[in-house]
This record gives C-alpha cells, structure tokens and sequence, in this order.
C-alpha cells in the first residue's frame, strides 16, 4: 500500500496537551472524510494513548510525546504514540481490562480496553527505563 | 459547570470535555457538593459534554462510591454517543442507573 500523507508532532507531557493532540490527530484524519462516529473514536484512542505517555510514562517527571501519523491509499490510518518515559514491566498485565499501577489516584485500568474497542488493531511495546510505544490502525471507509 | 439542587438531590450539568486535564477539577467541585450534608443523590446531566475517556470513568465511580456510601443514587442522563460508548465499555451501565 501507498503512503498518502504523513505527519509527525511532539509535545512536552502537560495534561493541556491532550486535547491538543486530540484535535491535532482529527483534523490530519478529517482529509480521508470519516463519519463522525469514525472521528470521535479516533480521538477517543487518540486521548488515551496520550494520557497514558503523561500519567504513566512520565510519572514524576516532564518529557516529549510523540505521534506518528500515515495515511495509506487504502483507507488506512496508522497512529504511533510513544514516550521516553518509565516504559512498561508486564505489557500483557497492563492491557487487561480493569488492570491498573494508579487506583489510588482514580484510575480504572480501562484505557487500553478502549483503545482496543475503538480501533481495529493496537500494538504495544515497551522497554522498562526506555519508554512506551503505541502503534494503532484503523481503516477508515469515507462517511 | 451549572448546579440544581432539588431537595436532596443534586443536578449537575457537565459540559466540555471529561478527560485526564479536567478531570481534577470536576472531581473537586462534585466532592464539594457531596459533602454538603443535605444532598443525598446527584443527577449527571450529559447534555453538555463532548467528550469523555477512560480519565471520565474514573470521576465518575469514584463520585458514584460516595453517593452509594450515603445511601443515596446516582443516575446520569442524555449522553452522546461517544460518552456512552465509553460508559458502556466500562461496565458502569451495569452500576448506574441511566434516566
Ligand atoms: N506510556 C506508558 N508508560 C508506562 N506505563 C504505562 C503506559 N501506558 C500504560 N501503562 C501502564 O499500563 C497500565 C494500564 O493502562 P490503562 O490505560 O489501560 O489503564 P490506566 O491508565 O491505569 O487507567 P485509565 O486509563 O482507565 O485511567 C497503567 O496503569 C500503567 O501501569
Ligand atoms: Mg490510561
């Protein structure tokens, strides 16, 4: 498949930037016209993703997150968002529904189940003291 | 963020968007109003918010623990269908009764 359009942004890890990069994420996604449902699930895995790079990966600290964005002929929208942060121990602990390293600070251990709902394919990978990577597809049929 | 108090029960009108970067000072207000002794159930009014994930689950239950250990209800109403994906995802359908 043919790459169409590509994009790439980083931002410093503040709690104001999630919405940023929700916007920022739709508006690259709008050019392949997807219904809205189509566009507020984006933003949705978009959000947590994020979230994730700021609560977790950088914990007690401040970083860059990065996100990746292609757009392949076929419809294709693929979504990287990565940190430098904490990274992950147990990739496949954390993904599973209600697991969750912050209860104490209201976390319900659902982001990645979400991600995994609204998109069709999410890939983790994650190094302890490395920092977190996740890489998320979705086809978007034009609304 | 618009309040109603309507004998025991507290209305609250949600409005923007529920995410991690609001979510501490909505958590703030509602714990607030929880604590006023009169109130006893509170009515989340969706009518208002665009967006919410998983940070919005969070408030949500966590708000929803305190009302339960008043022996009061919660209820939330007209969701978008974003917010109510979210919502049903996460298994609060089960807990909290929808108007
Ligand atoms: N970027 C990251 N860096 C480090 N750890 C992460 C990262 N993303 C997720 N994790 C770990 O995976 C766990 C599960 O993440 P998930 O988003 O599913 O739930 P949560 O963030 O804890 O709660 P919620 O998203 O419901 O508020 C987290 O509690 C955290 O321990
Ligand atoms: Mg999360």
């Amino acid at each position: 498949m043919k790459i169409t359009n590509q994009m790439e942004i980083s931002f410093l890890s503040i709690p104001e930037n999630e919405s940023f990069a929700r916007v920022a994420v739709s508006a690259f996604a709008v050019q392949l016209n997807p219904t809205l449902d189509v566009l507020a699930d984006i933003k949705t895995a978009v959000s947590e993703a994020v979230t994730n790079a700021i609560v977790h990966g950088y914990c007690d600290c401040m970083g860059m997150v990065k996100i990746e964005a292609i757009l392949k002929d076929n419809g294709m929208l693929r979504l990287v968002v990565s940190d430098e942060g904490c990274g992950i121990e147990n990739v496949e602990e954390a993904m599973q529904p209600f697991f969750t390293s912050q209860p104490e600070k209201e976390r319900s251990g659902m982001g990645f189940s979400v991600m995994q709902t609204f998109m069709d394919q999410v890939e983790v990978m994650s190094e302890p003291g490395k920092g977190t990577r996740v890489t998320m597809e979705k086809k978007i049929l034009a609304g | 963020m618009q309040m109603e108090k309507q004998n025991q029960t507290l209305i609250v009108y949600l409005d923007g968007e529920l995410d991690h970067c609001s979510a501490q000072s909505i958590r703030r207000l509602l714990d607030g109003c929880i604590k006023d002794g009169e109130i006893k159930n509170m009515v989340l009014d969706m009518q208002e918010l665009t967006f919410m994930d998983s940070s919005g689950i969070g408030v949500i239950l966590g708000r929803y623990k305190q009302i339960k250990d008043k022996g009061g209800r919660m209820m939330v109403r007209n969701m978008n269908r974003q917010v109510e994906r979210v919502f049903r995802l996460s298994g609060m359908n089960q807990i909290i009764e929808t108007m």
